[in-house]
């Protein structure tokens, strides 16, 4: 099995804390991976480390065989990691197409180009990727007026614009209602596979969680201390211990299934 | 009735944000207004203690109709308000963001105090001295929640109490607002999350595109799944 | 040695009045985010009402007395102002703000010199410190030891009234989140206007403290104003030691600077906040801007080309204006050629603005640059206008491509502050190095080629100058590079990570805005026929920025319109009246109270005004689908 992603002994610490210690983790291509933990576990520094946001004191992070440690985020998205935040990020003042063709625009560096009209260009590229997460319809609508799961979307869009080969998704779900949340997962987990994507997300909700990832990652005080598939994950007395409590609030099916 | 809300309608610039919603809560009742995100949940709080400045309808708390005060006139009336992302001062400490909530005692109640607030939730009291901004996000709801106790409110808006924290932290948290209704509190809260809402409330509102759909208690809720998936999706 | 310890005295006493203005304005910063221009205004009324009231009416209340006095006078004049105008614009973009109170800074000059007259005035020296003792063989004035002990004990009691006092506490909540304030029960409408009157109490109390040291000017206020920016940015905004620290800083770099470099002391303060910024963005003890406010110029309706017609109307107005020479006077078309040297030169700052979200305040600094430039071309290098042309704006891309450095590291309010203390630095070079800029006998002597020297033609150059540079500025928007300035503009986070390089795209832009300003400096030279500082100071600056607000910070080249009316207006004003910076005060503060999107935006607001899209989530949309809902939900019981 091919390994996309290669991260081995990432450590970083603020001021004596240890954030993250000695985190090891592969992602193969194609591969829905989430990473839980309670607040302040270290999914955020993990994340940061990962696009080169923040630089690990110790580790190694390998895309594809080559080491990204050192790297700006620039160059770690041209190498084909595209990202999604928490709160969604977009270009208020540009419409739904826009917002894609300035990625598309940076990917094939045209970004410094002062003539000619930006609008139209990468038209069918960025109608293509309108097209594959269900946004053809509102390509012209001003993106400051979309609705929250629309906005959703178009990051997603916007994040596939370099081609990427490792989606990092931070919460992708938070704020949407269930019924969006499953179609969000199911649109990327579709395209994932289609494309052989790997993903990594973070999430709060344990039924996007166990519904959708592939398998399951625990990060608790800066280490893991689990991985594996769901149903393992779910009844791990260790997890259930520090994190996920007795099950009070996920859907009742998966409750079942933990405690046959 | 502790508050009763009727025919509220809000509006954020343009656009009509709530249509004639109504609700009511009751004295020492946890009710729970459930619906999806933008549904009009955090709008309804956000109406009733006064932040959204166009809204029409009258809110009826305690027998006064308080819809025309600012934000800070109906707090100081005993309406608590807990936003839905916290909001707690990170530049301060523990004891000092319950300064800031600090009000005079209401006759007759016994008065909150720092104390009173370490015990409904033990967490706090180990780390009084601490800022705010150092604290994890469970023990940062606690203390937003400690904070509008602080103003010895006599009903509580809790916005999402556990958007965005631990299963296990949520479960805390249930136990937190089961004990504060013991004390003789009325709350209310918003949620998306219909597990936890059957934890702790005795009734349910469902919220959906502006306007109320659904009012009754969580049994019926319960009896009626369609509603459910109609305006809550599960 | 002897004589450096005893400058650093005299640094220190002079560090004492700094920072009393300097941590009031970052008082007031810190709870109601506005950048308070004012300040420094507020400071030179705290030294003129101390004047009157120690000086005119002394004995009344002695002199201390008199000075705490003018101190609580002035405050209440802050608190009148922050219940009169502040309140009504807290909620308008950073920008505005900075500019209304502006606008109370130019009538308040307006006004000092209609009470107190445009003299000099001395003011009487302190009772009990009038003397002075030996030190070194050098006499160090006894006022100052007072100076030097009151800065310290100062911070001290700010210190223990933010942290042991509820208002304290409450105030230093609201500097974190003020709504949250008052969600707790607390009317932050007079926790806003109290903290605001203690910041003004400060300032003034810093401005009257001077009197015993210094003569009492209607200048003080810009002088003091500049040097406060520079002391928040290094100590960082919102902190009261931060300001202390940075106080002393400065003050020591301009005594002792003065002993090294006497000509170019300013110089090293700004090195030395260079050196600051680049290590620290947000000062010494400043922390980053939490929830960074959307910059000016986020417009939720797209920016669209123009269309044929609207080309064909742009086009026929360019010509008609071409054939303004052939009935015109001669003075209709040098007021004509100067509206249009403005129109550039609000057009190159409306790209930087608008398009980059990047709010200069110093903009007048490429202009001047670019005027300056011409001048030395003509002057040192004997070149013809045409070349002069080139090198204007070459000064003004040099300049840009310097401050620029330093500025892209910053945004918001620290960036308009550091493009101010930019301008005022190439300003006070120009001013003070007289062997080579004439100083305040500016260059005389700038004309143009014997072909642009009439009237008609010159006008006729600057038209064809100006419509291409807006054409080119236009044209640029739209193009790859101008969407991904845009992108900066709107989100940082998704820009960054989509791969853009928010410092070289931004640097880029400010690159445009210096040059096409220079451009405009450079006409400007020759249609005036010499250079003065003063095309490079702040007034300049301002009229850009008014002419930007005026045509519409959401447009596209609103700045056009604003240009034309503004400088219409100014022209006309000037000869109607001398209180010229009372009127335009006003009307800056009217502008930015009553028609904030300016003319442009509220003739888009007003063509766009049609039903939502029929799959919008507008109100009728909403509505359907929600009668939609109930039936379903009947049918469900």
């Amino acid at each position: 099995m091919t390994t996309l992603l290669d991260v081995k002994g990432l450590v970083k610490s603020y001021s004596g804390v240890h954030a993250v210690r000695d985190v090891s983790f592969a992602v193969r291509p194609g591969e829905i991976l989430a990473l839980i933990g309670p607040n302040g576990a270290g999914k955020s520094t993990c994340f940061n480390m990962l696009n080169g946001q923040i630089r690990p004191d110790a580790g190694s992070i390998k895309l594809a065989g080559e080491e990204v440690v050192g790297l700006p985020p620039r160059t770690v998205w041209r190498r084909g990691v595209g990202r999604t935040f928490q709160i969604t990020a977009t270009f208020s003042s540009m419409t739904v197409r826009e917002n894609v063709q300035v990625a598309l625009l940076s990917f094939h560096r045209r970004l410094w180009s002062l003539f000619g009209y930006a609008g139209k260009s990468y038209l069918d590229e960025a109608n293509e990727l309108l097209t594959l997460v269900g946004m053809q319809e509102q390509a012209e609508r001003p993106c400051g007026e979309l609705a929250y799961g629309d906005l959703k979307r178009l990051e997603l869009a916007v994040a596939l614009a370099n081609q990427p080969r490792l989606l990092l998704m931070d919460e992708p779900t938070a704020g949407m209602a269930p019924k969006e949340r499953v179609e969000l997962m199911r649109l990327t987990a579709g395209i994932a596979r289609r494309k052989d994507i790997g993903v990594l997300f973070t999430e709060h909700d344990m039924d996007v969680v166990f519904e959708h990832a592939d398998e399951v990652m625990v990060l608790n005080r800066g280490q893991l201390v689990a991985r594996g598939t769901p149903q393992q994950v779910r009844s791990d007395p260790h997890v259930q211990a520090i994190y996920l409590g007795d099950g009070l609030l996920y859907d009742a099916k998966h409750r079942k299934e933990t405690v046959q | 009735m502790k508050l009763e809300v009727s025919d509220l309608n809000s509006f954020y610039g343009p656009a009509h944000i709530l249509f004639d919603v109504g609700f009511a809560v009751g004295e020492g009742e946890v009710v729970a207004m459930l619906g999806r995100n933008g549904a009009g949940k955090s709008t309804t709080f956000r109406s009733v203690v006064g932040l959204v400045s166009r809204r029409a309808g009258s809110v009826i708390f305690e027998g006064e109709d308080v819809s025309r005060l600012p934000p800070y006139e109906i707090v100081r009336r005993g309406l608590g308000y807990v936003p839905e992302d916290r909001r707690i001062f990170t530049e301060l400490s523990v004891e000092e963001n319950f300064e800031v909530g600090r009000q005079k005692a209401r006759p007759g109640v016994a008065e909150w105090t720092p104390d009173r607030i370490y015990k409904l939730f033990p967490n706090l009291g180990e780390m009084r001295k601490r800022l705010g901004g150092d604290m994890s996000g469970g023990e940062q709801q606690m203390l937003s929640i400690g904070r509008t106790l602080m103003g010895n409110p006599s009903l509580v808006l809790l916005d999402e109490p556990s958007e965005g924290l631990a299963p296990k932290i949520v479960e805390q948290m249930a136990d937190a607002i089961l004990a504060m209704k013991r004390e003789g509190l009325s709350i209310i809260i918003s949620e998306q999350n219909l597990h936890f809402a059957k934890l702790i409330c005795d009734r349910a509102y469902i919220i959906e595109k502006g306007r109320i759909r659904f009012s009754g208690t969580i049994d019926e809720l319960e009896a009626h799944p369609e509603i459910r998936d109609a305006y809550l999706a599960v | 040695m002897e004589l450096i310890l005893v400058q650093a005295l005299s640094g220190l006493a002079s560090a004492a009045s700094l920072f009393l203005v300097a941590s009031g304005l970052s008082i007031i910063f810190g709870v109601t985010r506005i950048v308070n221009f004012a300040h420094g205004a507020f400071y030179m009324l705290g030294a003129y009402v101390a004047f009157t009231l120690t000086d005119r009416f002394s004995g009344a209340l002695g002199f201390w007395g008199g000075l705490v006095a003018a101190s609580l006078i002035v405050a209440l004049l802050g608190a009148l102002m922050e219940m009169v105008l502040l309140r009504r614009i807290y909620h308008a973009p950073e920008l505005f703000q900075l500019l209304a109170t502006f606008g109370v800074t130019l009538m308040v000059q307006d006004i000092v010199v209609l009470i107190w007259g445009a003299d000099d005035l001395m003011g009487p020296r302190a009772p009990g410190f009038t003397g002075a003792f030996s030190l070194f063989g050098r006499l160090v004035p006894t006022y100052d030891l007072l100076l030097i002990v009151l800065g310290p004990a100062v911070l001290g009691a700010l210190w223990l009234l933010f942290h042991r006092t509820r208002w304290g506490v409450l105030v230093r909540a609201a500097t974190q989140d003020r709504d949250m304030v008052a969600c707790l029960g607390v009317n932050q409408k007079w926790l806003f206007t109290s903290v605001f009157a203690l910041g003004v109490f400060l300032a003034a109390l810093g401005g009257a403290l001077q009197i015993p040291r210094t003569t009492v000017t209607h200048y003080m206020d810009l002088s003091i104003i500049v040097e406060v920016f520079v002391v928040v940015v290094i100590g960082g905004l919102g902190s009261v030691t931060g300001a202390f620290i940075a106080a002393v800083l400065v003050s020591e770099l301009n005594a002792l600077g003065i002993l090294v470099l006497p000509k170019i002391s300013l110089i090293a303060v700004f090195l030395v906040m260079a050196v600051v910024l680049v290590v620290r963005p947000y000062g010494l003890l400043g922390k980053a801007e939490r929830g960074v406010r959307a910059s000016a110029g986020i417009s939720f309706r797209p920016w669209k080309p123009m269309s044929q017609w609207e080309r064909i109307g742009a086009a026929v107005l360019v010509a008609s204006a071409a054939l303004l020479p052939l009935f015109a006077g001669n003075y209709l078309l040098s007021v004509g050629s100067e509206i249009l040297v403005f129109v550039l030169f609000a057009a190159s700052l409306h790209f930087m603005m608008t398009v980059g979200g990047l709010a200069s305040f110093g903009h007048a600094a490429f202009f001047g640059l670019g005027a300056y430039g011409a001048a030395f071309a003509v002057k040192f290098l004997g070149a013809p206008m045409e070349v002069a042309l080139l090198v204007g704006p070459l000064f003004g891309l040099i300049g840009a491509v310097v401050s620029g450095w330093f500025c892209v590291r910053l945004s918001g309010v620290y960036f308009a502050m550091l493009t101010l203390a930019f301008a005022q630095i190439i300003w006070s070079i120009a001013f003070q190095w007289v062997e080579v800029t004439g100083g305040d006998n500016g260059i005389l002597g700038i004309w143009p080629s014997a072909w642009a020297s009439s009237p008609r033609g010159f006008f006729w150059l600057t038209l064809g100058v100006s419509v291409v540079g807006v054409a080119l500025l236009r044209m640029l928007v739209f193009s790859p590079y101008g969407f991904g300035l845009r992108a900066t503009r709107d989100n940082t986070l998704r820009s960054d990570a989509i791969g853009i390089d928010r410092k070289s795209v931004q640097w880029a832009a400010l690159l445009v805005a210096g040059t096409f300003a220079g451009v405009a400096g450079a006409l400007f030279a020759f249609l005036k026929g010499s250079v003065f500082p003063e095309s490079l100071a702040i007034p300049i600056s301002v009229d850009g920025l008014v002419m930007v607000l005026l045509g519409g910070i959401e447009t596209v080249s609103g700045a056009v319109v604003g240009a034309i009316v503004y400088k219409a207006l100014a022209i006309w004003l000037m000869s109607q009246t001398d209180l010229s910076k009372l009127v335009l005060g006003a009307i800056i503060v009217l502008l930015v109270v009553a028609a904030p999107k300016g003319i442009v935006g509220f003739i888009e607001d007003w063509r766009h005004r049609r039903p939502p899209a029929p799959n919008g989530t507008g109100p009728e949309a909403a509505g359907k689908s929600g009668t939609v809902g109930i039936a379903k939900m009947e049918a469900a019981e």
